[in-house]
């Protein structure tokens, strides 16, 4: 697809916001979730690349971008200051997906499900509801998303990009 | 703050060239010819900094995981970009190398056991340097873009382990040569059970 404005990639453990034009793009969710938050009044966008479900086991100097629970607040208070208001955002959520399969159920490697919970729940707790999800299954992922127009577009090996 | 020095460096390196040595005379017996293999290069890195010693987050490859524990719980991935991956499975199982994208059964355990016996080497070249032991499990195999692996695997053991030992390896068989990158990533503990059974003493990670 066009990448209009500026292209902005957004790494591992890391969150982005920006005004249109720009495109924000996260490369390769395995587990891990892809969050794209837009403003479309404002147009204003914001990404975060989550890893893990929860802080509360992080030392005291780690990256917020990294936890479910403090990367959505953190864009959010992020978004705002750009201009966006929270009751317009449309949230679109892409990956926790599960990898390798040892198969005998060992639960560390329910990573990606226990991520899309905690990301769900942290929207929720903040007031926002998903528009369109793409989680679970056992394919990487890369999404890409227009802060012009607010399209979100997911890339798979197998399957191509399709629009979120 | 401080980063490894070159003697600590070295220690790392040395783990990986007598592992090295260990995984060729397994994988030739079980070949019936001579592999050499080579470490040009061993170091421990952030992990934000691992994608793009694979090419890029993108990049298609071929991964094999272990879960490890013991004294230091840790994960190994073996990555391999694409045609690597084909190119190993061909030498290992012979025929002709047809340029297929997908991997079977039987392909998918031949680099399956490729890694086991790399684990076991790197492991036990580990474990005689340092007095620790470790437990791999049996290897899960999957085919997908770079990223979705090594997130996968940094977020499941990395219950937040933030740097990778990464130890690249170099397999010849006839005249073909396949790279492949090893990563043992301990979790946070286990890193700093390894550094200082290897007698680094001050380490400490640099703020990210």
């Amino acid at each position: 697809m066009e990448t209009p404005g500026a292209l902005i990639r957004v790494g591992m453990a890391e969150s982005s916001a920006s005004k249109a034009p720009a495109t924000l793009i996260t490369s390769g969710l395995g587990s891990c979730i892809g969050v794209a938050l837009y403003d479309p009044l404002a147009k204003v966008g914001g990404m975060c690349h989550v890893m893990l479900p929860d802080s509360s086991q992080a030392r005291a100097s780690e990256n917020r971008a990294k936890f479910a629970d403090t990367a959505i607040p953190d864009i959010l208070e992020r978004l705002e200051s750009l201009g966006a208001r929270r009751e317009r955002l449309v949230v679109k959520v892409a990956g926790g997906a599960q990898m390798f399969n040892f198969g005998r159920g060992d639960d560390r490697f329910a990573i990606g499900r226990r991520n899309a919970e905690a990301v769900r729940s942290a929207l929720k707790q903040a007031g926002l509801r998903i528009a369109a999800e793409d989680t679970g299954g056992s394919h990487g992922r890369t999404m890409i998303f227009d802060v012009s127009s607010g399209r979100v577009f997911i890339r798979t090996i197998e399957g191509g990009e399709a629009e979120l | 703050m401080r980063d490894l020095s070159a003697i600590e460096l070295d220690a790392l390196k040395e783990v990986g060239t007598v592992g090295a040595g260990n995984a060729a005379t397994v994988l030739s017996s079980l070949l019936g010819q001579r592999v050499p293999m080579t470490v040009p290069e061993a170091r421990l890195l952030p992990i934000s900094m691992v994608p793009d010693v694979v090419g890029g987050a993108e990049a298609e490859v071929v991964g094999v995981c272990l879960s490890v524990t013991g004294d230091a719980p840790a994960a190994i991935l073996f990555l391999l970009l694409l045609h690597d991956g084909q190119k190993l499975v061909r030498q290992l199982l012979g025929g002709a190398a047809p340029e297929q994208i997908t991997f079977n059964e039987f392909e998918r355990s031949a680099l399956g056991e490729v890694t086991n016996i790399l684990s076991g080497a790197y492991l036990q070249a580990l474990s005689e340097f340092t007095g620790l032991s470790f437990a791999p499990s049996p290897p899960a195999f999957a085919h997908d873009m770079a990223g979705a692996l090594l997130d996968t695997v940094f977020a499941e053991i990395g219950q937040v382990g933030d740097y990778a030992l990464l130890i690249d390896t170099e397999f010849m068989t006839g005249d073909q040569g396949v790279k492949g990158h090893f990563f043992l990533v301990p979790d946070p503990e286990g890193l700093t059970t390894i550094l200082q059974a290897l007698g680094v003493r001050e380490w400490r990670p640099r703020e990210l």
